[in-house]
């Protein structure tokens, strides 16, 4: 083996170890963690995740996504660790499970360079996230409210089930009852439905037994409108008073396409905003469009003619 | 002397069995007064019915959870064994439609799916803790992660919906019933009756007992100890399916939210209705009280709103506990 002979080998070594970092140049990887599908909206949001990561990779072949789905935060953070630690991942969009326990290790993430996306629930300190995605809480409860207003008159009855007690339920309800103040509404009575379909139809027959006149149901969520429906069906009171739900599940928004009388409207909160997180991410990887800040969804109105834009048939939810 | 311990002897027991009774019967009895002196309507058939047919469910596995801890056990996987079995029921009607048609046999076959699945999941848990030997606690903790993802993965993390036409069927078997009592009051009724019945007079009932009470006893005057501790999980598991066959057509849907804590109050109330814990005594008439306590407690909170909603699960905690404790001092008096 001759010098000339050794050189060409090393130039060829070099060469075979610059190309992949010429590569890694012009590809990058995309962390998304989500809490796991355990009810009807988080459900929806996987879908939709799932679904943009399919279109990002088919547009972007130097696009690769790493989504790991946790149950827990404690999960969450666990999976956080190794997108950094094994797949080197360029960005993360996290929606994160828990704002307090969620905070360091994310921030942790953002010190080493990657960049950062937060979608729905804040990080505990401000200024983290590079990008920040959310639904718009007070939005929902002040479209609703407003539509209350209008179509109610003074001294009408309504009744209010409430989410699971948190800040975002609070938000919500305070954005309503600011909508309908001075509009002479009586609110008879706020429960705790906790988004769910059987607490909800229970709360909404103690209701109907405790009132002889409701002429209306602020049910603040698709999910209890369902159990709602059920209970003033059995109570046989359905000519009396209409129900607004919220966020937009596919069964409600087939039932105002075909102009339901007991379902006039929805507000939506939709989970398809985890596309809106990921598409940016990836549009500000790729291409120098500017894609820092706050992005926040408004709550729209879904009526019977404009129902068919939110009607999504393929997602669980 | 003899006369004195003769007569203490037959004056202990029946003071005790008094106040023993009294307990949860004298917290049921404030609670109906209390909702009734709040709300006209609380004594009204309406109110009543509501408050009798939504305790079915929690009622009838309740009284299948009386003989696991009279038996020394534990189940902890009942709530999201129901949300499965109304899964798996409901997906089964559904794709039975195209070859039954909407009728009662598809209704039947339903029920048959559901009862078929909860004895398989009871049995399951009976197996690995009477046969393999694991402690029920643990057995049955895995079981209920298993059972509630399996649900979440068959709804795809969203809700199983009974087709429309079934469901419209269907649904007379939660709302109708025979002479103004719907049916899941007979059916909870019947249960209760049958598990009172089976409890006091059956072998089975005090095969229960002398094995919670003490197992080497037990094995000793020839109970079938493995048999035994198996049937009781298996018949919780039937009773689940019975309970969801009456769950289902209330709301025609099971998702992962489906069936959430309703372990923890079918123990509340074996418990509050004078079961103890650790096993060897069982009472179901006083499950069924305990039943009752813990749904009227929910109705009268949303009746009355005279508190805060957030204290709810406060008061409810609060009761529960004053519920037991007048039993406890029953039993220290004597």
């Amino acid at each position: 083996m001759n010098r000339r002979d050794l050189f060409a080998g090393a130039a060829f070594g070099l060469a075979l170890a610059a190309t992949p970092a010429l590569a890694q140049d012009e590809s990058y990887t995309i962390g998304v963690a989500i809490p796991s599908a355990t009810h009807g909206f988080m459900g929806g949001l996987n879908y939709h995740a799932q679904a943009s990561i399919e279109r990002l990779e088919a547009t972007y072949p130097q696009l690769d996504f790493v989504l790991a789905t946790a149950g827990d935060a404690g999960k969450m953070v666990n999976d956080i660790e190794d997108m950094v630690a094994t797949r080197n991942i360029d960005a993360l969009v996290v929606l994160p499970f828990e704002s307090e326990p969620l905070t360091s290790p994310v921030q942790a993430v953002k010190e080493q360079g990657v960049w950062v996306t937060v979608v729905d629930r804040g990080l505990s300190v401000p200024g983290i996230e590079d990008l920040y995605v959310a639904g718009d809480n007070p939005g929902f409860g002040r479209v609703a409210g407003e539509y209350f207003a209008e179509t109610l008159e003074e001294g009408d009855n309504i009744v209010v089930l409430r989410g699971i007690p948190t800040t975002l339920d609070n938000e919500r309800v305070a954005a309503f009852e600011e909508a309908i103040e001075g509009s002479g509404i009586n609110v008879l009575d706020m429960q705790h439905g906790n988004w769910n379909r059987d607490d909800a139809f229970n709360v909404m027959q103690d209701f109907l037994s405790k009132y002889d006149d409701i002429d209306a149901v602020w049910a603040s969520d698709d999910d209890m409108a369902v159990g709602v429906l059920e209970a003033i069906d059995q109570a046989g009171r359905n000519e009396e008073m209409w129900v607004v739900g919220g966020a937009g599940m596919k069964e409600i928004i087939a039932r105002i396409m075909e102009g339901d009388p007991m379902l006039p409207v929805n507000v939506t909160y939709p989970p398809a905003q985890i596309a809106t997180a990921i598409e940016l991410t990836a549009l500000g990887l790729v291409s120098a469009t500017p894609v820092s800040g706050r992005f926040i969804i408004g709550s729209q109105m879904i009526t019977p003619e404009n129902a068919e834009q939110f009607y999504f048939p393929d997602s669980p939810f | 002397m003899t006369d004195t311990t003769a007569t203490e002897a037959q004056a202990k027991p029946r003071r005790r069995l008094s106040f023993h009774v009294i307990g949860p019967l004298l917290a049921l009895v404030a609670l109906i007064v209390l909702g009734a002196s709040l709300n006209s309507n609380f004594l009204g058939y309406g109110n009543v019915t509501n408050v009798l047919a939504r305790s079915a469910f929690i009622g009838i596995i309740a009284v299948g959870m009386t003989f696991v801890i009279t038996a020394g056990g534990i189940d902890l996987s009942v709530g999201s064994m129901a949300a499965f079995v109304a899964g798996v029921m409901i997906l089964a009607m559904n794709a039975l439609i195209p070859s039954l048609g909407i009728g009662v046999p598809l209704v039947l076959a339903g029920m048959a799916v559901a009862l078929v699945t909860g004895l398989l999941a009871g049995s399951l848990n009976g197996f690995l803790v009477a046969k393999v030997g694991i402690e029920p606690f643990i057995v049955t903790l895995g079981s209920m992660g298993i059972y509630r993802s399996l649900t979440t993965w068959l709804a795809d993390g969203g809700t199983l919906s009974l087709d429309f036409a079934a469901r419209t069927f269907y649904r007379p078997v939660y709302y109708d019933g025979l002479f103004g009592v719907a049916w899941p009051i007979i059916v909870f009724a019947l249960v209760a009756i049958l598990g009172e019945f089976a409890m006091r007079k059956a072998p089975f009932g005090r095969h229960c007992a002398a094995l919670g009470a003490n197992e080497q006893v037990a094995r000793y005057s020839a109970v079938r100890v493995d048999r035994v501790r198996m049937t009781t999980y298996a018949l919780l598991g039937a009773l689940v399916g019975l309970a969801t066959i009456m769950y289902v057509p209330r709301l025609g849907s099971a998702s992962g939210s489906t069936g959430v804590l309703w372990e923890l109050e079918a123990i509340a109330a074996v418990i509050i209705g004078g079961t103890v814990l650790k096993g060897g005594f069982g009472r179901v008439w006083g499950t069924v009280i305990g039943v009752l306590i813990l749904s009227l407690i929910d109705n009268i909170l949303n009746l009355a709103s005279i508190v805060s909603p957030y204290l709810n699960g406060a008061i409810q905690g609060v009761i529960v506990i004053v519920a037991v404790v007048l039993q406890r001092e029953g039993k220290s008096a004597d």
